[in-house]
């Protein structure tokens, strides 16, 4: 592991007020670092999935997994990154497309396997899927000043084949 | 079943939780709590002078006791004086359930009066905390909060009442057993891993066994005595480890960290294998980092895997209670017939034993100043070493840490992770109530005792005679020895130009004072002291002002780089030491 390794944890916690602050006060009491963090509750209303990247080396990340279950309203958690996994976010961008800009956005839209969900006269906006440097490669790809506006839902993240996460 | 009021459910779970003593002050928002503990005999409640106190003697009872120490206070501005506590018992893992009151629910959020987010507050120093919304889960949720406090790791948790919650009423059923699927600590070890350490611990040939806090917490003195002696390996306990092997026994040599002895020090330093038992290799202890221990393979023992490999990287954790894990390690040492390397160890102990020559804790006696550790010696003397001692913080505190020779677990009750300077009357008073029929002496400074002076009143009113025993030296001696050594002593505000004449306030509060200026009278004081079986007595022992404590690891050195006494010039650190305490 790389010193400063970029880490996707998932964690399974009680859905209860307050679990999310345990863990966001977890993170700057301790001086760990969030990049992202999404949360939301699960199929099982009893209990919430929180999504969060960090980064740190080895040391870092395995004190951030240890303090992370020490938390009472953690259930179960997994360094995604540890194994074969899929990540996704959502980006919604809003970007200039007048003039020739249009026909090009358009194709970069298409490129990224994007969806241009409203269009006016001067703007597109445009949601996209992917890992986060896929994102990262769209708003490279897209001229600096044709970006409006740029919202991004944090990373979230699933193992692949028949490991599954659950209380 | 009738339905009862919360304020009755409280009273109710915390009889069938054994609670005995409370520790408390009203106000606003827990006044129906206390309408439901008038006319009941059940639960002694005691009224401390300042919510800091209560907390503290709830963490003296529990730790002389083991049991969960209960502290019970109103919202705003009892809750925030309650945190220093908190935070203390939180850093030295101490089982209490903390009860706040706290606005109605209705107005939670309003800037209410007496309004704080309590929950918010303590987040960072519980084990856990909660706020009961619904009067239904009110005594499952005490239920919970007695079990995570006192199991696993140890660790205050927060109860946060709103008082619509103490007034409305349900039908009470206390749950006889609790299951939390997100909370189930390690209490056995892994076989496998307990195999793997045995083997590296009979191969060592300068082997060294660290214990700490976590030894006492889960009463696991017996089997550490029991293992230690089954090796014959030298132990060293850290400050919140002694007492777990008997002092006074000859395989220990002693505290470790920034004021433990040379030898204890020196054996960690070149020791080739290190045994850790429920101890945190906190930063008083390891020195430099990268310093520590650097020719030993270490075995690890705690049932916090969050403590493993923290600070230091370690070679075999084990997961578990210590006295689970060293059971285990017996039986296997036992059942095989395994032997260690007594030649070798001999060797071992021949080189100890020359740094035990050193005598790292001599000082010069006089007969002129009263020296404060002779007044520890002699405390020691006169109690016969079977006292309960607790500490203030400062200097007094590692002089009683040396020269009190403590040979039984919860006997020695200080603040060892927060350092918290008034921590040392009402945990003695708490312990008082645990051990009505044992000696208590409280230790402290001139300037720890005046943080919680109040608690003589309470002290008098639950007749909890303990002796306080106050190294009086006119200054913050602790903070004075390092703008000494470290500031070229430029004194700033270290010294007390004014302090109060403690005889006579002994005696405004009901209590005996007396003043002792002289070596020779320290004997006979605390003989006179002891014998007044039923009253506090304040002893004010003027000592040395300039007395430092020796021996010394100044902050950013190695284990082996100690300053033996005032014989030792050092007296500069680097720029990387000046940032740590
Ligand atoms: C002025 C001052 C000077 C100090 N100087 C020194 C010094 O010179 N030397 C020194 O040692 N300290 C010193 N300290 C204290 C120091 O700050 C730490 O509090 C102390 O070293 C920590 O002790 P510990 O490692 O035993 O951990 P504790 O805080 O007692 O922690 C207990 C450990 O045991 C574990 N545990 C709990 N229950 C169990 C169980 N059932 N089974 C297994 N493990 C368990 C916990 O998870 C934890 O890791 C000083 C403090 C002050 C205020
Ligand atoms: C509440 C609190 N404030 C400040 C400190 C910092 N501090 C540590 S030791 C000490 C001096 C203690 O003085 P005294 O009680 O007289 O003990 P002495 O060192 O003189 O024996 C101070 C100020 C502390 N530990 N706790
Ligand atoms: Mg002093």
């Amino acid at each position: 592991m790389n010193n400063n390794d970029r880490h996707l944890i998932s964690i399974l916690m009680e859905n209860e007020a307050g679990a999310l602050s345990r863990v966001a006060n977890l993170f700057s009491a301790r001086g760990y670092n969030i990049e992202s963090l999404t949360v939301a509750p699960t199929d099982d209303a009893t209990l919430s999935r929180l999504t969060l990247v960090t980064c740190g080396n080895e040391q870092i990340i395995e004190q951030i997994i240890k303090q992370l279950n020490k938390l009472i309203d953690v259930v179960k958690l997994i360094d995604l990154s540890e194994t074969d996994a899929i990540e996704r976010e959502l980006m919604l961008v809003k970007t200039k497309a007048s003039g020739e800009q249009r026909a090009e956005m358009m194709r970069l839209a298409e490129i990224f396997g994007g969806r241009v969900l409203d269009v006016t006269e001067a703007t597109y906006t445009i949601e996209l899927t992917g890992p986060g440097s896929k994102l990262d490669n769209f708003l490279r790809a897209v001229e600096k000043d044709a970006i409006l506006e740029v919202v991004r839902s944090g990373a979230t993240g699933i193992a692949r084949g028949q490991k599954a996460l659950r209380a | 079943m009738e339905p009862i009021t919360g304020a009755e459910i409280l009273v109710r779970c915390l009889k069938e939780e054994g609670v005995e003593y409370l520790f408390g002050y009203p106000g606003g928002a827990v006044l129906h709590i206390y309408d439901a503990l008038y006319n009941q005999e059940d639960i002694k409640h005691v009224l401390v002078r300042h919510e800091q106190a209560a907390v503290h003697a709830a963490e003296g009872y529990a730790r002389a006791s083991g049991k969960t120490g209960v502290v019970l206070v109103t919202s705003g501005p009892g809750v925030t004086n309650a945190v220093t506590g908190i935070a203390d018992a939180y850093m030295d893992s101490i089982p209490l359930v903390v009860f706040s009151g706290q606005v109605p629910t209705a107005l939670i959020g309003n800037d209410a009066f007496q309004e704080v987010d309590a929950v918010g507050i303590t987040r960072p120093c519980v084990k856990h905390n909660f706020l009961v919304r619904d009067i239904k889960i009110l005594a499952e949720t005490i239920k919970k909060a007695f079990y995570i406090a006192s199991t696993g790791r140890p660790g205050p948790v927060l109860i946060d009442l709103p008082k619509d919650i103490t007034i409305g009423k349900a039908e009470f059923h206390y749950p006889k057993k609790i299951k939390l699927r997100s909370y189930n600590p390690t209490v056995k070890g892994h076989a496998g891993q307990i195999r793997k350490a045995v083997d590296l611990i009979l191969s060592a040939k300068r082997p060294m066994i660290y214990t700490g806090g976590g030894v006492i917490l889960s009463d696991g003195s017996p089997e550490l005595v029991e293992l230690t002696q089954l090796l014959g390996y030298p132990i060293t306990n850290t400050l919140m480890g002694l007492g777990a092997y008997p002092a006074t026994d000859k395989q220990f040599i002693g505290m470790l960290g920034m004021h433990g002895t040379y030898e204890a020090n020196m054996a960690m330093h070149h020791c080739d294998v290190l045994i850790a038992i429920g101890a945190r290799f906190d930063d008083r202890v390891t020195g430099k980092i990268d310093k520590f221990c650097p020719t030993a393979r270490i075995v690890h023992v705690d049932i916090d895997p969050s403590s493993i490999s923290k600070n230091v990287k370690v070679d075999i954790p084990i997961v578990g209670s210590v006295p689970n894990v060293l059971r285990a390690m017996i039986n296997v040492i036992r059942d095989e017939k395994l032997r260690s390397d007594t030649e070798a160890v001999g060797r071992w102990w021949r080189q100890i034993d020359e740094w035990r020559a050193m005598k790292s804790l001599s000082y010069r006696p006089s007969a002129e100043v009263i020296k404060p550790q002779y007044v520890i010696e002699k405390l020691y003397r006169v109690t016969e070493g079977k006292a309960i001692i607790t500490s203030d913080v400062g200097q007094h505190q590692m002089w009683a840490a040396q020269y009190y020779h403590f040979d039984r677990p919860r006997q020695w009750i200080n603040s060892g992770g927060l350092g918290t300077m008034g921590f040392g009357l009402p945990a003695a008073m708490g312990a008082k109530l645990a051990f009505p029929d044992q000696d208590v002496a409280c230790v402290t400074g001139d300037g720890s005792i005046q943080m919680m002076l109040q608690e003589l009143a309470t002290m008098k009113q639950y007749h909890t005679p303990v002796k306080i025993v106050n190294l009086n030296n006119g200054y913050l001696g602790m903070v004075r020895q390092w703008q000494e050594f470290f500031y070229q002593k430029r004194y700033c505000m270290t010294y007390f130009e004014a302090l109060p004449d403690f005889v006579m306030l002994a005696e405004a509060y009901g209590h005996v004072g007396m003043r002792i200026e002289k070596p020779g009278d320290v004997e006979g004081a605390l003989r006179e002291a002891f014998a007044l079986k039923d009253r506090t007595v304040f002893l004010d022992f003027v000592t040395d002002q300039t007395e430092n404590v020796f021996p010394m690891i100044p902050s950013g050195g190695g284990q082996n780089e100690m300053l033996l006494a005032e014989r030792d010039e050092m007296v500069s650190t680097h720029d990387e030491g000046m940032v740590l305490l």
